[in-house]
């Protein structure tokens, strides 16, 4: 079983979020970056559990610039057998999902994983944009996926509940919370994971088809009004902030 | 030149969300002097009321192969409706069915896309949240054809009145592979996103058998109950009740939050809220700088009297 994995960079969760070049740039600038906690917790580590079960391989792939890198190396150090770093700067998500669609066309991957958003632009668009591209079926916002030969179960989100679906290899899946329990690299796969193949490949031709003009920051909360009874709040949520 | 809206339905009927992207399209063809049209797959009734949204006509695939919701028949359906009227913009609503859909109407249009938007477009500039929920970022969708998908809950909605008129649409429908074995509704619980008030609780509140006075208050206030993450990781509650940056992001009208620290991770999920009420005996906790009221105390005393100050306020 060839499984995909496409993984994101994304600022620590912790992160100060701040910007530059007259609001239209996310300042780097002493922040920590991570796997997409979605890419790995849920998409990445439910493909390690696949494959230890029924063989086969997982790629991690990645859009980006070589200061990935650090990023793909943890992706290899959870488990990964070896990982991909298409070359380019990420414009939009269309362009990122172009070039995955180009490099995957090829490859004859069974399951192509993603988490279900980035935790900085929280889009949600690369997996269903990939699907399209490859003419695959797409689950999105799963929560469970079991493979029985080449036929999947998984369970995903819909209005109001979940849906049990069967499809069969070749498909995209969107990863959300459920699929996995986190995994913290040891020592082993640390070391591993350097000797690993990482494959840096260059960039297809694509257009994107978005562009950010500019950052803002929400306004401050005015502040907190303390109370002191539960009645004073009831009646201050009625009357002051008619919320209930 | 017109805006098509995906309105989404189960069960027959059209969803809640659906009026979000309803109200969203509708003010924004009124702006723009065109014609608001809805485009709607599978069994369902009811659709003439999209006309107090501001939606002229509805196009109906009323094909039962589309009871179930398949991302891949759906951006079909919605890509041939675009054909037939034309539209230059097609608008979601950025739940289970926006983000499954949109992004693979995007790709196969060549369109560009800006989800979750939480303003009318300025020109070609749709704002958005973005990491999270602590900044936003105004994006320029640079392609003719234009998706945009709204948060719920982002833009008031604006009443019309009038009643649509609902027209049959047909069009071949691709198969895709994907077999539906069990439908699970949670049709007792209030879904979270969609829920006006939610109650929250973490681990003040010392364990899961203590969950009946949040429960008490949400039922009370007609509310969804949540929590945070550590709660769900220790299975005091089920994983969808998990609020925060790795679980769902909701942003209700009114957000009660007992018994939680307020972590960044926390509030990154519901930071939309309009109004946060947080209660905790930590007068340290870091929620109340993010909230509007707040109660130094203990939850299992606080959220009684609630509950009690409000079945008055309602006597």
């Amino acid at each position: 079983m060839k499984i995909l994995v496409c993984i994101s960079k994304a600022p620590d969760t912790t992160a100060k979020i701040a910007f530059t070049d007259g609001d239209t740039k996310f300042d780097e600038e002493g922040v920590q970056f991570i796997v997409n906690p979605y890419d790995e917790w849920y998409a990445l580590v439910r493909g390690l559990e696949l494959k230890e079960a029924n063989g086969g391989s997982v790629t991690v792939l990645n859009v980006g610039a070589a200061d990935s890198d650090p990023i793909i190396r943890k992706a290899l150090a959870i488990g990964a057998d070896n990982a991909v770093r298409i070359d380019a700067e990420t414009t939009d998500a269309l362009y990122v999902a172009k070039q995955i669609s180009n490099y995957a066309k090829e490859q004859g991957f069974d399951i192509i994983l993603a988490g279900k958003e980035t935790i900085d632009y929280n889009g949600s668009q690369i997996a269903g944009m990939v699907s399209e591209l490859l003419d695959s079926p797409y689950i999105s916002l799963a929560s469970k996926l079991d493979m029985n030969g080449n036929i999947a179960t998984i369970e995903r989100e819909i209005e109001g509940g979940v849906e049990i679906i069967e499809v069969n290899t070749p498909f995209v899946l969107s990863a959300a919370k459920g699929m996995a329990e986190p995994r913290i690299p040891n020592m082993r796969g640390i070391m591993a994971a350097r000797s690993k193949p990482l494959t840096v490949v260059p960039s297809s031709e694509a257009t994107a088809a978005t562009s950010i003009k500019g950052f803002t920051l929400p306004p401050e909360k005015s502040g907190c009004k303390y109370v002191d009874t539960a009645e004073e709040l009831v009646a201050l949520l009625h009357n002051e902030a008619k919320a209930i | 030149m017109s805006v098509l809206i995906y309105t989404d339905s189960s069960n027959g009927a059209l969803t809640k969300n659906a009026f979000e992207a309803a109200n969203y399209g509708g003010q924004l063809a009124k702006a723009a002097g065109t014609d608001a049209i809805a485009i709607v797959a599978g069994s369902a009734s009811g659709l003439e009321e999209l006309g107090n949204y501001g939606i002229s006509k509805v196009l109906h695939v009323a094909d039962t192969e589309l009871d179930n919701f398949d991302p891949q028949k759906i951006a079909h359906v919605v890509a041939a409706a675009v054909t037939e009227t034309g539209a230059d913009t097609i608008v979601f609503t950025h739940d289970y069915s926006g983000k499954s859909v949109a992004p693979r109407l995007s790709a196969k249009l060549d369109a560009g896309l800006v989800t979750g938007a939480i303003a009318l477009p300025n020109g070609n500039v749709v704002k958005k949240a973005v990491f999270s929920g602590k900044a936003f970022a105004e994006i320029e969708i640079t392609t003719a054809t234009k998706i945009i998908s709204v948060l719920p809950n982002s833009l008031d909605k604006v009443e019309t009145g009038g009643s649509a008129e609902v027209v049959a649409f047909s069009t071949e429908i691709p198969s895709t592979g994907i077999t539906v074995k069990e439908i699970k509704k949670e049709s007792t619980e209030l879904s979270l996103t969609e829920a006006d008030i939610v109650v929250s609780a973490g681990r003040g509140l010392k364990g899961p058998e203590n969950w009946g006075i949040v429960e008490d208050l949400a039922k009370e206030l007609g509310a969804a109950t949540a929590c945070s993450r550590p709660v769900s990781d220790i299975g005091w509650r089920p994983h969808h009740e998990h609020v925060g940056q790795t679980g769902i992001a909701i942003r209700p009208n009114l957000y009660i939050a007992a018994g939680i620290s307020g972590a960044i991770q926390h509030l990154a999920g519901v930071n939309g809220s309009k109004v946060i009420v947080v209660i905790n005996t930590d007068s340290e906790a870091p929620f109340f700088k993010a909230a509007d009221y707040g109660i130094v105390g203990d939850a299992f005393e606080v959220l009684p009297k609630m509950l009690e100050a409000i079945k008055q306020l309602k006597a």
